[in-house]
This record gives C-alpha cells, structure tokens and sequence, in this order.
C-alpha cells in the first residue's frame, strides 16, 4: 500500500500538468523554479566574470546592464518569491496540518499557470524587445522613457503577482479550515506558522505591486504623468509605490525560510523549538511591521528627513522579532541530541549568513552610514546575504530535508556535505568581499571599475576574490543539482521517517506520501517538537531503517 | 591621495567624515560582537550536543522565561542608542551651515556640471578647503547620485527638482566623484573629481573658469565643450567614441541612418546640436541628449559651431 | 438533478459541507481585501495629486457631469439590492425569481456600462485622453474646454480613465459571472443547501458597488 504514493498514483505527463494534488503541484513548482534559479544564476555568473578583471572584458555596458537587470528581475520574481511557499509551502503545509489537499486545488494549479505565463512573458520582453536594462527596480523616469520591454515586464510581474495573491491565499484558508482534528494553533508546526505569516503579507502587499505595474506601463504607454517628472509626475512617488510592495516582499522570501530552519532545528537537535509561541509570534510581528520601514530604501532620494527618521526607527524595531528567533534557534540545540546531517548543516550555514545579513541590514539602516553606503556594494553584500545567504539556503535545506519524503529516496550524505562546504566557502568569498570593496565606495550595476583604481587600487583584488568565489559556489550548486538528479534513481530507498522527526508528514504518511495524504484522518494529540512523548519514532535503530515494517497507521493515537 | 583609509573605509576628508565613521565602526563591532556571540554559542552546543547515539531521546527543556526576556531587552537598548545616534548625525548631515558657499550641480546623461556664482563653470568640482560648500543638484534627464565617498555624502539628483548636499573639505586634493544611482548606459563612466584647492588657489582657478565675453567665439566654445561634457561622447582627435568623432567634421559629407546625406555647414552643426534625433548618423545610435536646445543660449551655440569649425583634420 | 444535496458537491478533501462553504467564503473575502487594496494604490495617487494640486483637480471635476455619476450611482445600488434579493429567494429556492432578479441584476449592470461608454466618448470626441493624448477642445454645455488645458488636468483625466476603467472591468466580470450563475440557476444547480457561488459572486458585486461609492464623490463632486 504505502509503496502506491502519489508519484505512481496516475501516470503520464497530463496527469502532472493536469494534477490538483498539492504535492504534484510542489514539484511543478521545483521544477519551473530551479531552470529558473538556473537562469539567474547564469546572468549571475556573465556579471561575475565581466568584473572579474577591469576594463571590457566579455561585454559592454548595454549587456551588461541587461545582464544585471534580469538576473534581479528572475531572482526575485521567479525565483525567491514564489520558491519556498510554491515548493515546500505546497508539498508540506497540508500534510503538516493533516489535511488532504489545500482548500482551493483548482486554484493551485491555477496559481501555477498563472505564475508561468507570467514567467514567459518576462522572457519575451527580454527575448523579443530585448534591452531590459532598467535594474530589478524599474525606477523612473528611466523606465518609462527608455525601452519598450518595460511594457512587458511589468505585465509580467503584474501577472506573477496573482499567483503569489491565490498561493498566499489558499494558504490562508487552508491553514484556518483544514487542519486535522486536535491540530490547535499552538500544535502547529512552526514552517506552518510562518507561511501562514508569509501568506497575509502576500495578500495584503501584492495588489499594491500590481496596481504600480499598471500605473507604470501605462507610464510607458500613455504618458499619463503620474511617475514621469518631465509630465509634472513625481519619481519619488514611484520609489514609494514600488518599495511599498518590495520591502514586505524581502519577508515574503525570508519568512519561509525562517519556518524550515525551526523545523530542522527541532528535528536535528530533538528538542523542543526553544520559544515556540515568540517564534511563532514573531513571524506575524515581523509580517506586520514589514509593512512600515518601506522607506528605508530611500534615505538619500529626496523623501522628507522626518519620514527618513521615523522609517529608520521601524526598520530596527523588525530586527527585534528576528533577533529573537535567531536566539532561539541557537538555544534550540541546548540539552538537545544535535545530529550534523546535510540539513542540518544548511541550517547552521543559516544561522551564520543570514546573521551577518540581517546585522548589516541594521547597519545600513542607521540614517548617517545608509548615506554611505547605499547603493554602494555594501547593499549588494547585504542582500545576497540575506537572500542567497537565507532564504535560498534554507530552501535548499528544506530540499534536501524533505527529498525523502519528496522522492522516496536518499541522496549521497557524503556527496552532500561536501557540496555544503563548498557552496559555504564560495558564498562567503563571493558576498564578504563586496561587504569591504562596498564600504570603501565600489558603488553597484557598474559595468566596469578601471577608471576608479587610480585611486582606488584595491578594488581589482576584492573584485577578483569576488568572481573567484562565485565560481566556487556554482559548482557547488551544480554538485547538489547533480547527486539530487543522481540519487532520484541510484539512491537507496527512504524510509517514512528517516530522521526522526515528530510532524506529521513524517509520522503519518507513507513514504511517499499517498494521493490523498492520509488514508485515515489524524487525529494530533501532541505538539509538533514533542519527541519525548513519541520515542518510537526513533528508539529503534530497526524502525528507523526499515519504516515499511512500521505501518504508519499505526501511529495514529486517539 | 597618499591617505588609503581603514581596511572597512576610505580616506576621510569632510569635516563630518569622522563622526561617521565612528558610528559606522561603532555598529561594526557591535554587530560583530553580537554575531560572535551568537556563532560562538552555536558551535559550541552543536558540539557539546552533539549526538552519540541515533536512539537519543533528552528530556524536552522549556526555555527560561528571563532568557527571552533579556534577548528582547538587550538588542532594543543597543537599537535605541544606534538610532538616536544616527538621527542625529543625519541631520547634521542634512542642515548645511548658513555661511556656505553654494555651487549649482546639474547632472546629465553622462555628464557632471558645476556652476559657480560668479558664473564659472566646470565638469570638475573644486571647491575651498575648510569651507562648508553646499549644493543644489537638478537632473536634465532621469535621476542621478552625487556620491563622493572621502566625504561620505551622497544625494540622488531629480530631474524637475532641487535636492542638496553639502560637505566640508579637510584637506586640499583630489577625490573621486562617482554617479550611484543607476541612468543607464554609462551610468559606470559618470565620473569625476573633487578638487579640494586652498581659498587662494580656488579663487584663482575661480577666475581662469569664468567665461571672458572678451574671448574669441572658438576658445568659449572649446570651454564651453568641455564644461558641457561634449568630450564624454565626442572625441577632437579621431577616436570614436558614443558619438562620432568632431575632428574635421566642418563641411564634411555626411550619412544618416535614412539614408540621405548631408554636407555639414553651420546650420547643420547648429541642428545637430540643438536637435540631435532629426537626424542621426549612420552607424551611431540616436544617444545625443535632447537638452541643449532648453539649456545652452544662443550666444553658447554660437560659440560651440565656431570651436567645431576649427577642429580640423593635422 | 431538481434537487441538490450538499453530498453531491462536497469535494474529497473537505470533512463536511459546511467546513467547504466556509473555506469558500474566507477565501472570497481575502479576495476582496486584495481587490481593495488594489483600488488602494490607486485612491493614494488620487490623494497625492489631489492635495498637491486642488484647485486644478476641482476645476476639471467639473468637466465630469455628476448627473451620468448620480444615475450610476442609483442603478448600482439598485443592483445590488436586486443581488441580496436574489440571494435570499434562493435560501427560499424560488428559483424563478432567483433568475429574474440576476437577469434585473445583469440589465442594471449593462445600463451602467453603456452609460458609461457614453461618458467615455463624450470626452473622447473632445480630446480627451489619458495622458499624453490630452487635448481638450470644442465646446459643450456652455463650457469651453481649452480652459481646462492647464497642467495636471492631464493627470486628472489619466487618474479619472483608470480609476473608472478598471472599476468597469470589474462590472464587466461581474456581468459574466451573473449571466453564468442565470444559467446555472435555471439548470437548477443551486437549491437552498447549496448556492456557494451564489453568494460569493453577492460578495463580489458589494465591493464593485461600495468602490463606486467613493469613486462618485472623488471624482464626480469634489
Ligand atoms: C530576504 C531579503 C531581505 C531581508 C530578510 C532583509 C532584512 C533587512 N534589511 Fe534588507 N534589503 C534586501 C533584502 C532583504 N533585507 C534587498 C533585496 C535590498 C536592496 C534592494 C535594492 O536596492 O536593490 C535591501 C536593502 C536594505 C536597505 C536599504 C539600503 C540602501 O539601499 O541604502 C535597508 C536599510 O535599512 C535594509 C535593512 C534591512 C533590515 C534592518 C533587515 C532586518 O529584517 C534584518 C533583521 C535581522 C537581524 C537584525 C539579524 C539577527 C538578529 C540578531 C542576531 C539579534 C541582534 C539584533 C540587534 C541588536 C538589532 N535592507
Ligand atoms: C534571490 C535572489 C538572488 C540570488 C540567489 C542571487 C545570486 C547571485 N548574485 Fe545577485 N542580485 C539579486 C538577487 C539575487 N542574486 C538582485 C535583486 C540584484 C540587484 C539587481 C539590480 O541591481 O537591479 C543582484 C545583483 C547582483 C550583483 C550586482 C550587480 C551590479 O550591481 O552591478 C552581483 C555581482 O556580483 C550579483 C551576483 C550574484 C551571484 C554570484 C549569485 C550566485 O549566488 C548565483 C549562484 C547560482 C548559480 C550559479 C546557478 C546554479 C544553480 C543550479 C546548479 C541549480 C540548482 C537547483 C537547485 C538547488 C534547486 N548579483
Ligand atoms: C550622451 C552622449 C553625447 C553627448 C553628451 C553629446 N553628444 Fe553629440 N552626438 C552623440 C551621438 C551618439 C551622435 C550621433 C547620432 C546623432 O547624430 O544623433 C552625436 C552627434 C553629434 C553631432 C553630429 C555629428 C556628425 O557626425 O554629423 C554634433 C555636431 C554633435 N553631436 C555635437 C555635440 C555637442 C556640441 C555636444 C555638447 C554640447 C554633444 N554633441 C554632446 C552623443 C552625444
Ligand atoms: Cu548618472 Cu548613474
Ligand atoms: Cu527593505
């Protein structure tokens, strides 16, 4: 029975494309993401190796800026956004909550298409018009005087956006109405908390991205003179709307990530999450003050210095909620039985980069340094920290957590750590590096740096160590995109629980999980960290490695 | 430039320079503290936690009450006094002193102009020493960023708007000026200097920059070349550039991008200048910036077409 | 097929009917709050070009003729009410009614588009355009609009065109949606136990209504 899951349930490509089934739905997403985490990364790696040397090297500024402008629009857009609450957030949420699907299938797959034709449309308005050169920011008047592929890009994100909207949406609902039997608030996992989080701020600051698309390409269009000084419109205004919109998106990608690193804190340390309801409460504290320092990205475009000031003092009030989530993580493994599996590691490399990321968030958020430093390569810095540095090491946490229950398989632990060590060591040579290069005044989409080393010698060096680095990380990405391909028909066979954990998608499921989850409803009677109360999971060295035996109904308590 | 700065930050030449950097090395290090600790602590219980045996079960352990307490308290006193530190400094920054000496900045497609009260004007700031310079920055086309990094000031410049900057040299020498807001294709050349001279040699440089009416049509318009940054683009020696080369252009033929051609007299200078997209040349792409015709007099234009007529081919 | 029990549409993944009407209605009210945040964006450009130029958007208000405004007023929350009617029928399943009150509901719904297009082209035919197109001209009820080419009486029109533009893509879905549920409902799909869709598309057509609501006065009045 448990050997029938959800992969060999139907059979054939229409049962994937036409498939309602939420974990189906998670693997569409992996893969749509990750050819576009591929995309990115290539644009990433053109941009690395033209600055590696000073001078021209492989293109001139036009590419170059295109080169820029659309690794940021894919990683963002096509990559960070839609990657953990599409992936994971799809595959793990309903069986976490015992649910047999989300609440709106249809509109899950739906979200899926939707985010794909926005996807296409993006690479048509590189593909066809070309010359998208306006940064991932598209401030104006730039954009709306310059190329004519803006039109496309801003359909594109605006029809990105809804799928973000009936993702974040259904997810919502289904955390509200679909939990099992027994499964209260405080018993949910907290991956389930903060995509819930991650959920309200989709649906409350996406439209607002939408309706500034709108007004852009009919900026683009029309003229209509809302953003464009030279029509008595107000670039400045523009800056408002988009980073309405942007600022709370850097939690959209964030706040995911923060969910799988305390489900693989809980689960590799077996100990409670230290502070459960705080973590829990912070991804909603930091869901709703997302919304009030969107102007800290303004600190020196001509806003008022009061509103400068009062956004400075929100910005930092967000580093509290973080803060405690951070302390708690680390406090998670105290008295705990801490195993260094690959996940595990990730998790860890988490907790080294995104501290570092978040700390220089509150540097550049002190008003008298942010004049220093922004738009310098210290923003830059900050950002890969935080992003790459985060959220996409989380999810590649979370990836490699999961895959068993995802694939039926295990990957090459060896394999794994190795590529760990590498993608650490390349992140940090490629991204600290810009940290000094940036402090020092290297400032960023700057298609060459000759000129600047008559005075500024250094930068060659820290440029090179930077260009050095990122190849180092990508082959380090490419070695996971390589054993996880491997080990989906090589790799030895999973068992339904192989590390222990006490949520359900583990406890309750098959291997791989069936078409319809459960083939009974849990019924939950205790929270999701409580190993203590369930040592069957993992007492047996036997049960752990032959979980076939271990019939997972079993498990069912009532 | 013998000074090479910290290994975080550049050489400081402003006046306010170093209360930056202390707030920016005071947050450095605090942060860095505060991630020692926080790394510290990881490793350390990953190891002394480490697992020994896969059957492994500890005791569920409820974290301390006061443990929680303290990490929302100690990170809210360090942000408190981060802030107050840094809202302070920033108006600082932002209030120049009543007695500077202003200079009008125009920023455009890829060029810096500074315009001096007595009407001199340059693409190379310089500026008095030890006397608050402040600036009134406008853009002719998209935004642009005034960024001097020795000074750690930087501003965005709207087009349709004034923004300010100002500064106070410490020292007399040259700093890069850098453009960090990103306008498109040479968004990476907008560069310039900061020349920080002594009063005496300001007022010097002051005079020798100020457009003599009495100078012949020619050399105003090679001045007026320069300061209008024409050279970013054009090249008078035969290179060519964004823009096609000027040597030898007076009464050459050219060729447009339709197709017609065209021998290049005065009036089709002057077009050229006043109306670059009417007609484009072949081979180059429709870049010339559109704004010559609302910013430079007649008299400039004038005196622009004169310079061009003498650049003749050696 | 007369009759329908809620066995026949609850979905598989759903422990109960109710549990599904629930999920349905809280999904559809988050989509309202995205719609109104959506139409958000647009009241702040509104506000902003309102306080920072009044004089210039109270004198082009003027070229909006409040009368059309008012009659679409009335023949909106005519429609809705004829909605809510509808609505409650359908818990009494007089399914007759229920399709005469959509069909009212669509009716109100076209009046309110073709009184629409009439106000369209009205500025149409004398110039004016969103945006760079805007070039009043001509005369009409004894006012001149080359008075009203004064700057950031362009933005008005440009904010006045997708404000209510947008407003009216929403009143087309609407007519859509009511045709379908017309259709439906004489199928006889809907009974008293189940007419989630019935309700939901109610929901919707609020919003639709409450926004115009406050476009009126913005524009029309003020
Ligand atoms: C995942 C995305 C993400 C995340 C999570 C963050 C998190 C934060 N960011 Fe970042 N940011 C970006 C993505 C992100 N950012 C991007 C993409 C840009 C640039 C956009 C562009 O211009 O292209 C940017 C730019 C940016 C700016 C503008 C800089 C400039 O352009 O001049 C600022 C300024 O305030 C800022 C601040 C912060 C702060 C305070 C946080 C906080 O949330 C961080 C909180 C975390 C911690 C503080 C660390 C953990 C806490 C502790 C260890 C406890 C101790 C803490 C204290 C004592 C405070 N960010
Ligand atoms: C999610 C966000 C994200 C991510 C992950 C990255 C990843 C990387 N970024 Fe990017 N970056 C941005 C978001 C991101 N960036 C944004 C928003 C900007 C600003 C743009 C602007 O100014 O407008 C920017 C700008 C930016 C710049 C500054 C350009 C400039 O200002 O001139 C640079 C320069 O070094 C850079 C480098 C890199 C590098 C080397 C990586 C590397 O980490 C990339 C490594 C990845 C690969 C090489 C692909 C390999 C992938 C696989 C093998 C697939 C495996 C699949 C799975 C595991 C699922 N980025
Ligand atoms: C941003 C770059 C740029 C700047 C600055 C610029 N130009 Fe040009 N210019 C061009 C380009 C590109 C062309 C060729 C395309 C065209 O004809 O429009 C051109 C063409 C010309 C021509 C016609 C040349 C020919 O070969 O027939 C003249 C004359 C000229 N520029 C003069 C000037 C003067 C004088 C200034 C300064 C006041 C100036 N340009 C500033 C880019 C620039
Ligand atoms: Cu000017 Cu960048
Ligand atoms: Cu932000």
């Amino acid at each position: 029975m448990s050997d029938r899951g959800y992969l060999q349930a139907s059979n054939g490509i229409r049962s994937w494309l036409l498939t309602t089934d939420h974990k189906r739905i998670g693997i569409l997403y992996a893969v749509a993401v990750a050819a576009f985490f591929l995309l990115g990364g290539l644009f990433a790696m053109l941009v690395r190796a033209e600055l590696a040397v000073p001078g021209e090297t492989i293109m001139g500024q036009d590419a170059y800026n295109q080169s820029f402008t659309l690794h940021g629009v894919v990683m963002v857009f096509l990559v960070i956004i839609p990657a953990i609450p599409g992936i994971l957030g799809n595959f793990v949420l309903p069986l976490q909550i015992g649910a047999r699907d989300v609440a709106f299938p249809r509109l899950n797959l739906a979200s899926w298409y939707i985010f794909m034709v926005g996807a296409v449309l993006a690479l048509c308005g590189w593909l066809v018009v070309g010359n998208v050169d306006t940064g991932w920011t598209f401030y104006t008047p730039y954009s709306s005087d310059g190329s004519a592929a803006v039109l496309w890009l801003t359909t594109a994100v605006f029809i990105a956006g809804f799928a973000s909207i009936f993702t974040g949406l259904n997810f919502i609902v289904t955390v509200h109405k679909m939990r099992a039997p027994g499964m209260t608030w405080n018993r949910l996992p907290l991956f389930v908390w903060a995509i819930y989080a991650t959920a309200i701020v989709q649906v409350l600051a996406t439209p607002v991205i939408g309706i500034t698309m709108v007004l852009l390409f009919l900026e683009r269009l029309l003229q209509i003179g809302i953003f464009d000084p030279a029509l008595g419109g107000d670039p400045v205004l523009f800056q408002h709307f988009f980073w309405f919109y942007s600022h709370p998106a850097v939690y959209i990608m964030i706040l995911p990530a923060m969910g799988i690193i305390s489900e693989l804190m809980g689960t590799f340390s077996r100990q409670q999450v230290s502070g459960y309801t705080f973590i829990a409460l912070s991804s909603v504290a930091i869901a709703f003050l997302g919304f009030l320092v969107w102007g800290h990205h303004m600190f020196v475009a001509g806003q008022s210095a009061i509103s400068s000031i009062i956004f400075s003092m929100l910005t930092f009030l967000i580093g509290i909620p973080t803060g405690i989530k951070v302390f708690n993580w680390v406090a998670t493994m105290y008295k705990g039985s801490v195993w260094l599996q690959t996940p595990m590691l990730y998790a860890l490399m988490f907790l080294f980069l995104f501290a570092i990321g978040g700390l220089t968030g509150i540097m550049v958020g002190v008003l008298a340094v942010d004049v220093h430093l922004h738009d310098t390569y210290f923003i830059v810095a900050h950002f890969h920290y935080v992003m790459m540095g985060g959220a996409m090491i989380a999810l590649i946490g979370g990836l490699h957590y999961w895959w068993p229950k995802i694939t039926g398989r295990m990957y090459s632990e060896t394999a794994g750590k190795i590529a760990a060590g590498m993608v650490f060591v390349g992140f940090n040579l490629t991204f600290f590096t810009q940290f000094v290069m940036g402090s020092r005044g290297m400032p960023r989409r700057y298609h060459d740096y000759k000129q600047l080393l008559a005075q500024y010698p250094e930068f060659a060096g820290w440029h090179l160590a930077s260009s050095i680095g990122s190849f180092v990380l990508a082959a380090g990405l490419f070695m996971i995109l390589i054993y996880g391909l491997r080990s989906l028909r090589h790799g030895p066979p999973a068992s339904a629980n192989p590390w222990g954990a006490a949520t359900l998608e583990w406890t309750h499921t098959a291997v791989t999980p069936a078409a319809h989850n459960f083939h009974r409803t849990p019924l939950v009677t205790r929270g999701p960290y409580d190993y203590h109360l369930a040592p069957e999971l993992f007492r047996s060295e036997e049960q752990a490695e032959h979980p076939v035996a271990t019939n997972q109904e079993d498990n069912i308590r009532e | 430039m013998q000074d090479r700065g910290g290994f975080w930050l550049p050489e400081a030449a402003s006046s306010l320079a170093g209360d930056v950097d202390a707030l920016f090395n005071f947050v450095l290090y605090t942060s860095m503290v505060l991630f020692a600790a926080v790394i510290g602590s990881t490793i350390y219980l990953a190891v002394r936690y480490r697992r020994r045996n896969q059957a492994d079960c500890p005791a569920p352990f409820k974290e301390s009450k006061w443990l929680e307490v303290s990490w929302i308290i100690i990170p809210t006193v360090l942000v408190v006094i981060v802030f107050t530190w840094g809202f302070q400094l920033f108006i600082r920054l932002g209030v120049s002193p009543p007695n500077s000496y202003e200079i009008t900045v125009r920023a455009a497609k890829w060029n810096w102009l500074f315009e001096y009260p007595n009407g001199a004007r340059s693409n190379v700031l310089h500026v008095p020493v030890r006397r608050p310079v402040r600036l009134r920055m406008s853009s002719s086309d998209v935004i642009h960023s005034l960024f001097v990094p020795a000074f750690r000031v930087k501003m965005d410049v709207l087009p349709g708007r004034y923004t300010y900057a100002w500064f106070e040299a410490t020292r007399q020498d040259t700093f890069p000026l850098m453009c960090t807001e990103y306008c498109g294709q040479q968004h990476s050349t907008m560069l310039t200097d900061v020349i920080a001279l002594s009063q005496d040699k300001f007022d010097t440089w002051l005079e020798s920059a100020s457009i003599d009416e009495s100078m012949p049509p020619s050399a105003r318009g090679e001045l007026l070349f320069l300061q209008q940054g024409c050279q970013a683009c054009h090249s008078v020696d035969g290179t060519p550039s964004v823009g096609p080369t000027l040597q030898g252009i007076a009464m050459s033929e050219r060729e447009f991008t339709d197709g017609t051609r065209a021998v290049a007299d005065d009036n089709y200078l002057r077009e050229a200048i006043l109306n670059p997209a009417a007609q484009v040349v072949q081979g180059y792409a429709p870049l010339m910036p559109g704004q010559y015709a609302a910013t430079l007099a007649s008299e400039e234009i004038d005196a622009l077409v004169a310079y061009l007529q003498v650049l003749e081919v050696p | 097929m007369s009759s329908v029990t809620q066995g026949d549409t609850l979905k598989h993944y759903f422990a109960s009917a109710e549990q599904q009407f629930d999920a349905a209605k809280m999904g559809m009210w988050l989509f309202l709050i995205t719609e109104v945040l959506l139409f958000s964006g647009m009241f702040v450009a509104y506000t902003v070009y309102r306080v920072w130029h009044p004089e210039v958007f109270a004198h082009a208000s003027e070229l909006l003729d409040w009368q059309l405004g008012a009659l679409n007023t009335l023949v909106l929350l005519a429609s809705s009410f004829t909605v809510a009617l509808s609505i409650h029928f359908m818990q009494q399943n007089e399914k007759e009614k229920v399709v005469v009150l959509l069909l009212i509901t669509l009716l109100c719904a076209t009046a309110f588009m073709v009184v629409k297009y009439f106000e369209y082209t009205g500025k149409f035919a004398h110039g004016i355009f969103p945006g760079a197109g805007y070039e009043p001209y001509g005369e009409s009820h004894g006012k001149s609009y080359a008075d009203y080419d004064i700057p950031f009486a362009a933005q008005f029109f440009s904010i006045y065109f997708i404000m209510t533009g947008i407003h009216g893509v929403h009143v087309l879905v609407g007519m859509v949606l009511f045709a379908w549920l017309a259709t439906r409902v004489a199928r006889g799909h809907f009974s008293s136990a189940y007419y989630t869709p019935l309700e939901l598309t109610g929901l919707y057509w609020h919003l639709v209504d409450i926004i115009w609501i406050f476009l009126f006065p913005l524009l029309y009045l003020i």
